[in-house]
């Protein structure tokens, strides 16, 4: 991907300010997260009304980067590496703002939870917060690859999405195991379903922002090969 | 270097350029250009001033013929034939292939005569067939209805964007098979520059038509194949869709992004 500045500094500074402003975007979703799965696993009402109060921003964060991107289209008309950075960012914009939706819902959850009283012990599956931390760091690993156009380390979290899958299918069996032992918890059991669901999404959304990546790194669309075909380091490691 | 654009080879060559150099006098102005310019496409050259794109176009049709300093090396080939070495009358080359220019060069005649002037050179037409041909041009080009009711009229009494189109019905006229436009649109407001480049979409379906641009949109909207040129070397050579979305070399990708300086 071509690097050096263009010769018009103005157009430099915008797709900057675009960048940072994914990254900080990306930083609040991250935050987001880990905030609702803690108000979840303790039922912490105070929290989990934190985490929905502050989707405002999260949202405030997808308007002006799709705002700056038709800017910048309209402006410059944007070639080659430029242009597939700024179609990328608009994707990726979409990604965040639902990954924080999914968040949001987490920390619905606890409310829900509490309402219903009992059933504590939904929160607290083990796996519930192993595929959280997953979610989370593919998140993280999904920015950082972003921030550097490192195209190996976008292929090994879309590798890592096959996880999260597998984490939720597990808590679905132990969920519905909850469920045929005492019919009194299918409630809570329930939106521990929708809680595990969305931490799925999470992960998804952190494999197209990965995606993204590498179609603007290599202008090369790996959204649907399967994983064999993605880029791989020349050990075979990813 | 072996020619690019395997894209290229899936349409027929028109015309086949290998190992072109060009000086005037000293100066080696282009340098072992190697290309393909498809048939029934519009390809496009771009780079900036001074890279030897029209250079380029000036030998597809001899125009360096007229002054006796500029001389051409290697082959341009159209149908086999190599333009560069043939017995040919020139006159008879610049039939095949055509040129529009940069600023609009109506004769100071009539329209009617502007396009008759050309195709009476090479054909013996009767009165009736002559008027066909011009109307048959004037239609082509976009501009029949526009000066149907004043074909007596001067040809430098139109507006420019007008006058363009008349040059275009002129060059159309003889029936050439390849079209060459040098910034047929630089001298031409919006609005007749996209008439224009309508016009250059239709008239692929019937000729081989290069356009040298310096305005890197326009050879986006209107080619299928778009070659880079630098220094006058042809550094690249591809589908537009491919060269504006995923350049292969740095130095394109710099060109069109703007971060040549």
């Amino acid at each position: 991907m071509a690097t050096g500045d263009h010769i018009s500094k103005q157009y430099d500074q915008q797709l900057e300010d675009m960048r940072s402003r994914v990254l900080q975007m990306g930083g609040l979703v991250e935050s987001q997260l880990r905030a609702a799965l803690d108000a979840f696993e303790n039922v912490d009402i105070e929290a989990a009304q934190a985490v929905v109060d502050a989707d405002k921003r999260v949202n405030e964060q997808e308007v002006e980067l799709d705002r700056m991107v038709n800017h910048l289209i309209a402006r410059r008309q944007p070639t080659a590496g430029d242009l597939r950075m700024i179609t990328g960012v608009s994707k990726a914009t979409t990604d965040l703002e639902r990954a924080g939706d999914e968040a949001t819902k987490i920390a619905r959850a606890a409310k829900w939870l509490r309402d219903k009283g009992g059933g504590y012990r939904m929160n607290r599956i083990p796996d519930i917060r192993g595929s959280g931390n997953i979610a989370s760091n593919m998140l993280r690993g999904a920015l950082d690859a972003f921030a550097r156009m490192d195209v190996l380390a976008a292929a090994s979290i879309i590798r890592d999405d096959q996880g999260v899958d597998d984490r939720f299918k597990a808590i679905l069996r132990q969920l519905i195991t909850f469920m045929m032992e005492d019919a009194r918890t299918i409630s809570a059991a329930i939106d521990t379903i929708w809680v595990a669901k969305a931490i799925e999404r999470i992960g998804d959304h952190a494999k197209n922002i990965a995606e993204t990546v590498i179609f603007i790194a290599e202008g090369t669309d790996v959204r649907h090969v399967s994983v064999d075909e993605l880029p791989r380091a020349p050990d075979g490691q990813a | 270097m072996a020619s690019e654009g395997a894209a290229a080879a899936a349409a027929r060559t028109k015309l086949s350029v290998r190992n072109l150099n060009f000086y005037y006098g000293k100066f080696h102005a282009l340098k072992n250009v190697n290309l393909d310019i498809p048939e029934r496409k519009v390809t496009a050259f771009i780079g900036p001033s001074g890279c030897g794109k029209s250079t380029l176009l000036r030998v597809f049709n001899r125009m360096y013929a007229l002054y006796p300093e500029q001389r051409a090396e290697g082959e341009v080939k159209i149908e086999g034939e190599n333009l560069l070495t043939t017995k040919d009358d020139v006159a008879l080359i610049r039939a095949r292939i055509g040129m529009i220019f940069q600023k609009p060069t109506p004769f100071p005649i009539s329209i009617y005569d502007n396009i008759a002037f050309g195709v009476k050179l090479f054909e013996r037409l009767p009165r009736g067939a002559m008027d066909e041909r011009v109307e048959w041009a004037l239609r082509k080009a976009a501009l029949w209805n526009e000066v149907k009711s004043k074909l007596g009229q001067s040809g430098t009494s139109l507006s420019g964007g007008q006058q363009q189109r008349l040059c275009i019905a002129r060059g159309i006229a003889i029936r050439p098979e390849v079209i060459l436009f040098d910034e047929p649109c630089s001298a031409l407001d919006p609005i007749s520059t996209a008439k224009i480049e309508e016009l250059i979409e239709e008239l692929k379906a019937d000729y081989t038509v290069a356009i040298v641009t310096h305005n890197m949109q326009q050879a986006a909207r209107v080619s299928d194949f778009t070659a880079y040129m630098y220094l006058g070397e042809m550094i690249e050579f591809g589908e537009t869709d491919q060269i504006f979305v995923k350049p292969r070399k740095k130095e394109t990708e710099d060109y069109i992004t703007g971060r040549f300086g």
